[in-house]
């Protein structure tokens, strides 16, 4: 069996870094829509704003770490082999088909996640960060006269957006779970060498 | 015995200096007046009447009458100027005892004039009364039923009654006058509607002296304002008249010695636009765009332990107990909850306001009106505002309902004639044709001879009573479903349902759930096929 060096120091701690500041988002998020308590209101307020400062942070060193390394064409969309991808989460996984999509360093994302994550990184996480930030200054914005919609607008894009977010988070975890063994990748993301297997 | 001994020359020290302390602090008081008055010439000498006090204190301050007479303590009258209408005692029901003009004999006591009745002189300096605000030493008191005039001479009230009113002395009264106290405001404001309470809840007894808790402001062990300080008075005008509240202030703090004609009284003329320092500042100085400070500062009002009258339905009154006077039925506290002369009544403390959007403008059903809507309680007053208006703020009141005559087929509500003794005044013969059909008269109005009874409701700005920022209240309490802002429209208020677009909550939460299923489906299935591999 080979191992391949996937995920880099800096990528990983970005990753799981990121991962428990969405999780946590999510949960006071919700809270602060109403769905149920659990912080308190005031606390889950202050935090999840801690929590978006702290994310806004960790995506500067994202952003730059991504161009600087070229990384950021990871997720160019391919429609080369999607079917097949497609074809093999639908129906090949579940025959015991090995993957069809063979991972490289520089190419480590199957064309069905590449489409996903790109779409969290071109339509979610910018409908997040603009609404979450024209929640946070609307009252001075408004003030400057450069937003006249009032913050429910910004509430429902926010929530919208939120719900994607949602979606997006438990379909990861689960495909997380779709390497050769179930926390292969997992692992993977832990350690940052992946185990290939070879049709 | 000699531990004894030194216990108590030690106690012995300590009390002196308790009382040299005490000492210290009288002569301060004292020594901040300018003058003495104790000293002069003018009051030097017995006072057979209010209005020869009046003519001592003239001779010095000389305008001082002239300035009374433009105010609205004076006029009872007051033009609104942006409603126009005509309003003050002289002109509004109200639903508790719903018009002074008809009364005068009872509600003149709270006038500061003496003698003020129908055709009362409205030009009369001798008529002003200094004591009942400038009095310091608590024993100036005007009886009911003299038309605001004091006791001079031991006298028989009411007549036949048997009881002796003793006479005050206006000449230590008028020897020790004053600045203005919590107590001689309060002397009518903690007691307007009728007693310690009834009307504001937000104004009554527990004011005189209270703590910290109760009014951070006003606590006599601290800050201890008085009601002076934040109406702060020029020429004998009152700032701060609720007929013409400052629902929204936007300037900034008053600075002394720059003019500024604004309201004096609003938090904002001392605490600016930006009053919160510590935790959450910004955030907190935000909602002060939309949210008067009264609504987080005030959680509840009638907080000192005195019970304010929520409502009172005048339509039970008239039932007479076993012996043939009026039934008195009182509540555990000793509030009458059931009276013979005025019907059910309602109280309650630390009340939880209700939150309206208020601009400002209230608009009075005026003596007169005619009421054209029964479907739901009569507005005695209208406080008017909206989300929209760029003028409201979101503002606590009182909501005080009450039932009370009206005439039903001229549709006015009932000028009562309550108090007096004479054969029409309610209270004495619980009669209400006569009781209205005096009352009417008086107001120069028709009455049809037919008395019913119509629901009102009127609103009270929640004012006083600010507890300290420690009890203010908690994000929570508003940003919730049922919260305390549940009823107020027009903003998204996080964290309430109402405010969610159904469809985005709906297909948000449909979609995650089908994702969950899916997902688990395909988990499940790779488990039962995990043969194949």
């Amino acid at each position: 069996m080979e191992r391949v060096y996937l995920f880099k120091r800096f990528e990983r701690f970005w990753h799981w870094s990121q991962a428990a500041l969405i999780i946590f988002m999510l949960v006071s998020g919700f809270e602060i829509h109403g769905t149920y308590r659990l912080l308190g209101w005031q606390r889950a307020t202050t935090l999840h704003q801690t929590a978006a400062w702290t994310l806004i942070g960790l995506w500067a060193f994202a952003i730059f770490w991504h161009f600087t390394t070229g990384e950021w064409r990871q997720y160019l969309p391919t429609t080369s082999n999607m079917m097949a991808v497609a074809r093999y989460y639908s129906v090949g996984i579940f025959k015991g088909e090995v993957h069809p999509y063979r991972v490289t360093p520089l190419a480590k994302h199957n064309p069905l996640q590449r489409f996903a994550y790109l779409i969290v990184k071109l339509l979610i996480n910018p409908a997040l960060w603009v609404s979450g930030l024209l929640y946070l200054y609307y009252a001075e914005l408004t003030r400057a006269g450069l937003v006249n919609f009032g913050v429910r607008p910004i509430a429902l894009v926010h929530t919208a957006a939120a719900f994607m977010m949602l979606v997006f988070v438990i379909s990861h975890v689960y495909l997380a779970t779709t390497g050769r063994t179930p926390l292969a990748h997992v692992k993977a993301m832990i350690t940052g060498w992946e185990d290939m297997e070879h049709a | 015995m000699k531990t004894t001994t030194r216990v108590f020359a030690g106690a012995a020290f300590a009390l002196s200096l308790l009382l040299s302390g005490l000492a210290a602090a009288a002569d301060k008081a004292s020594d901040a007046a300018h003058v003495d008055h104790s000293k002069f010439a003018a009051l030097q000498q017995t006072f057979d009447s209010g209005p020869a006090v009046t003519r001592a204190c003239l001779t010095c301050h000389t305008r001082s009458a002239k300035e009374i007479h433009k105010t609205e303590h004076w006029k009872w009258e007051y033009v609104n100027p942006a409603t126009g209408q005509m309003l003050g005692k002289r002109h509004i029901v109200n639903n508790f005892c719903t018009s002074a003009v008809s009364n005068f004999d009872g509600c003149a006591t709270c006038h500061i004039g003496y003698g003020m009745k129908k055709g009362f002189d409205f030009t009369s300096e001798e008529n002003v009364d200094c004591l009942v605000c400038h009095d310091t030493t608590g024993k100036y008191h005007k009886q009911q039923g003299l038309a605001g005039n004091p006791v001079t001479k031991d006298m028989e009230w009411p007549p036949g009654s048997g009881k002796i009113i003793k006479a005050i002395d206006l000449r230590a009264i008028a020897q020790r006058v004053g600045k203005t106290s919590r107590v001689t405001c309060g002397t009518c404001h903690f007691n307007g509607g009728g007693g310690d309470g009834t009307k504001h809840g937000d104004l009554d007894s527990s004011l005189e002296s209270p703590d910290k808790a109760l009014d951070v402001h006003m606590n006599s062990d601290g800050n201890n304002f008085t009601c002076a300080t934040c109406h702060r008075t020029d020429g004998h005008q009152v700032p701060g008249s609720r007929y013409a509240p400052t629902a929204r202030d936007t300037g900034d703090a008053q600075l002394r010695g720059k003019a500024d004609f604004r309201n004096p009284a609003t938090c904002q003329s001392c605490h600016g636009q930006a009053p919160h320092k510590r935790d959450y500042a910004a955030r907190l100085n935000e909602h002060t765009a939309r949210v008067a400070c009264q609504t987080c500062h005030i959680p509840t009002y009638a907080r000192g332990g005195v019970a304010t009258k929520m409502s009172w339905d005048w339509s039970t009154a008239g039932k007479r107990g076993p012996d043939g006077k009026p039934l008195e039925v009182k509540n555990d506290n000793g509030n009458v909850v059931y009276s013979g002369t005025e019907g059910n009544m309602v109280w309650a403390e630390n009340v939880v306001p209700d939150y309206i959007w208020f601009n400002g403008i209230v608009k009075y059903t005026v003596i007169g009106d005619k009421i054209d809507d029964q479907s739901t309680p009569v507005p005695i007053n209208r406080f008017e505002g909206s989300p929209d208006d760029g003028k409201s703020m979101i503002w606590p009141v009182k909501t005080y309902r009450g039932k009370q005559a009206y005439d039903p087929v001229t549709k006015m509500i009932a000028v009562t004639h309550l108090y007096g003794a004479d054969d029409t005044a309610y209270w004495t013969n619980l009669n209400w044709e006569k009781a209205v059909g005096a009352g009417m008269a008086v107001a120069g109005l028709p009455f049809s001879g037919k008395v019913g009874f119509v629901a009102t409701q009127s609103m009270w700005p929640i004012t006083h009573m600010v507890a300290p920022a420690s009890a203010a209240l908690k994000c929570e309490q508003c940003h919730a479903s049922g919260g305390r802002l549940e009823k107020i429209a027009g903003v998204y208020l996080p964290g309430r349902d109402r405010d969610h677009a159904l469809w985005i909550d709906l297909a948000g939460w449909v979609l995650a759930a089908l994702t969950l299923v899916g997902v688990l489906g395909h988990g499940a299935g790779r488990l039962l096929n995990r043969g194949n591999r």
